[in-house]
């Protein structure tokens, strides 16, 4: 009984917090746009029957049928993988150091990893925007120390999209990787060593593949909010970045299309199934694993 | 006597404060001058809450989702006709509003083919969109005879080319940008067609290489500090930058000018949602700013023309006298208005102008 209230717990969450949200944008993914409001039709106050009367997929065909979606769904992709491995190759180092570090200096190294968290992320997103414009600190700088002789052009391009991606989820990567480092134990190294392995070897055929579930976890924390990103790209790209959250804004509030805007957030999320039940999978492989 | 009537009028204030001590508006971004804001504060003991967007889109959307919690708001006449069909407002109280005799009939005739009868709305300002030029830049780079004032300077590609060095900076809105490129091809302006919609996309396409960003706001420092020298915006924004500029001091002389080829007028009106929670505040607060002498130092601040008849006498110089502000009798025929889009119109428009932007 007990166990059962325990289970009940995640799945009453998932259910309130994830599903029945889903079932409302999917609903609306099948009306038509109305000027009302809610901007949609039917509601439920039209009776039951009416209602699933005037349910249909129309909306999906309306996606397939102009190539604007599907090029913006791929360059979303493209654009969280991207910064998702980038990512991974700042943050891999860093974990590793501070695994690496004297026990006494990890607790302020952590800390000092997670102290962005306490400004806001727009306000972080915007100080990027000074540092990256044409008159801003980096040119600035490289304009001094002479590297460049014209200001380089990277805000409102897909370079300060990188940038701004790589920086706001840096600590979701380095946190699991430190976890999985943190515990690796020492002498497995030593022993790798010992048998003749250089230490690049060692780190290679050892340290790597016991961080891999650090790695995983971290690479899917990053992927999964990037692919939806709307604030970076909007505020450091330019107009020609295209990516799914931009577009799903201009249905929403240019077109106030609302019922196409939904469609586009299902297919959206039917994307992302895909990774999330991969790590989903590869989280339990790992609990298997640990117990 | 007198004592029983200042008794009375406290008792009078007193419930007012009651009823009424809470009022929400949503107004566009640098549009007030802060000081009305404590001034109708001190005057009525409501407190005001103050809050800014700089896109009708995102007020729209508050508005239908339902529920935005505000009392007023100020969405452009092309959004407010089509939001009043939605049901998105309540019809004002006019017995409470004894200021709206102020009001300007010539702008109000304008104002009725959005809310017919003004029946929903009162005008807070209105204005052109046009052209906002930093002068010295651009003269050094078109040369002494550089078209200043036509459509040209901003569609020609050949113009474009040359300015792009220096920046240009459109509006990220196409319900402004698409009616100009229609204007330039000698279009008419309020189109819908399809067909002629796709020319004008053209026209935006071949510049499109040299606008350095589409932003509905940031022009404004932009255009004062000098990091770009041609701006496509609102009469008021472009008149706020050149006396930013002037205040800064910096050497940079922004001049603004409606096209001469004929510029959209536009009129952002105040207007109550029908769930507003304190419609008796919002009326007290429409009826303070239809005051003349409230509203002339909102213009004045703000360098936007007003819908107050009234407030005329008690306007700066330098708003009443500016053609650029308040138009002479030529220039006034020389401005057009555009009805709203319907959806399917919009959902092309807004089609057309991700193609522009992004290139798909």
């Amino acid at each position: 009984m007990q166990r059962l209230v325990l289970i009940a717990v995640p799945y009453a969450w998932l259910l309130a917090l994830f599903l029945v949200p889903f079932a409302i944008v999917f609903k609306i993914s099948l009306s038509d746009i109305a000027l009302a409001i809610p901007p949609y039709t039917p509601t439920l106050d039209d009776g039951l029957a009416t209602f699933f009367a005037a349910l249909d997929f129309e909306n999906f065909t309306f996606l397939a049928s102009d190539d604007l979606y599907w090029k913006a769904y791929l360059s979303s992709l493209q654009i969280a993988s991207v910064s998702t491995v980038l990512t991974l190759f700042v943050a891999y180092p860093i974990a590793y150091g501070m695994a690496r570090a004297p026990q006494e200096w990890r607790p302020t190294l952590m800390m000092l990893v997670i102290l962005p968290f306490w400004t806001s992320f727009l306000i972080r997103v915007y100080a990027w925007m000074g540092i990256l414009s044409q008159e801003g600190f980096l040119n600035q700088f490289l304009l001094w120390t002479g590297i460049v002789g014209q200001p380089l052009t990277i805000l409102n391009t897909n370079i300060a999209v990188y940038i701004g991606i790589v920086y706001t989820y840096l600590p979701f990567m380095i946190l699991p990787i430190y976890a999985a480092l943190d515990r690796l134990d020492g002498s497995l190294i030593e022993a790798a060593e010992d048998l003749g392995c250089s230490r690049f070897q060692a780190f290679w055929l050892v340290t790597i593949p016991l961080s891999r579930n650090g790695i995983i976890a971290g690479s899917f924390l990053v992927f999964i909010p990037a692919l939806g990103e709307f604030v970076i790209p909007s505020l450091l790209g330019g107009s020609q970045t295209l990516m799914i959250g931009k577009v799903l804004w201009e249905e929403f509030f240019n077109n106030r299309d609302w019922p196409v805007a939904s469609a586009v957030a299902v297919i959206l999320l039917l994307i992302l199934i895909v990774p999330i039940v991969l790590f989903q999978r590869n989280q339990q492989k790992q609990a298997e694993q640990d117990a | 006597m007198k004592k029983l009537m200042m008794s009375s009028a406290a008792l009078a204030l007193t419930a007012t404060a009651l009823s009424a001590d809470e009022v929400r508006v949503y107004n566009w971004s640098d549009y007030i001058d802060e000081a009305l804001l404590e001034k109708f504060e001190q005057e009525t003991g409501i407190e005001l809450i103050y809050d800014v967007f700089d896109s009708n889109e995102v007020l729209e959307t508050k508005l239908l989702a339902g529920g935005s919690g505000y009392d007023v708001v100020v969405p452009t006449g092309t959004f407010l006709s089509r939001q009043i069909q939605a049901g998105v407002f309540q019809p004002l109280d006019k017995a409470q509003l004894p200021n709206l005799d102020n009001m300007w009939d010539v702008i109000e005739e304008r104002t009725a083919q959005y809310d017919p009868g003004n029946a929903y709305s009162i005008n807070y300002m209105w204005g052109t969109t046009g052209i906002g030029v930093n002068l010295g830049k651009v003269q050094e780079i078109l040369g002494a005879d550089a078209p200043i004032a036509s459509l040209s300077l901003i569609f020609d590609p050949g113009n474009m080319e040359k300015l792009a060095s220096c920046g240009v900076h459109f509006l990220d809105a196409p319900t402004e940008m698409i009616p100009a490129a229609l204007t330039y091809m000698g279009e008419d302006p309020d189109s819908k067609d399809e067909e002629a919609l796709a020319r004008a996309e053209e026209v935006l396409s071949a510049v499109r290489p040299h606008v350095q960003k589409f932003h509905s706001s940031e022009y404004i420092n932009a255009l004062a500090n000098g990091d770009i020298c041609v701006a496509f915006g609102w009469s008021g924004d472009i008149l706020q930058a050149r006396d930013r500029a002037a205040e800064a001091d910096n050497g940079v002389e922004i001049v603004y000018n409606a096209p001469n080829e004929g510029a959209l007028m536009w009129f952002d009106q105040m207007a109550i949602p029908a769930d507003a929670p304190n419609p008796e505040a919002a009326h007290t607060f429409l009826n303070f700013i239809m005051d003349a002498q409230n509203m002339a130092e909102a213009s004045n601040y703000v360098y936007y023309a007003n819908g107050n008849e009234a407030s005329k006498e008690f306007l700066v110089e330098d708003v009443i006298g500016d053609t650029a502000i308040y138009p002479d009798e030529a220039a006034l025929q020389n401005l057009y208005t555009v009805t709203t889009w319907a959806p399917r119109d919009q959902r092309n428009l807004t089609r057309s102008w991700t193609r522009i932007k992004s290139g798909t």
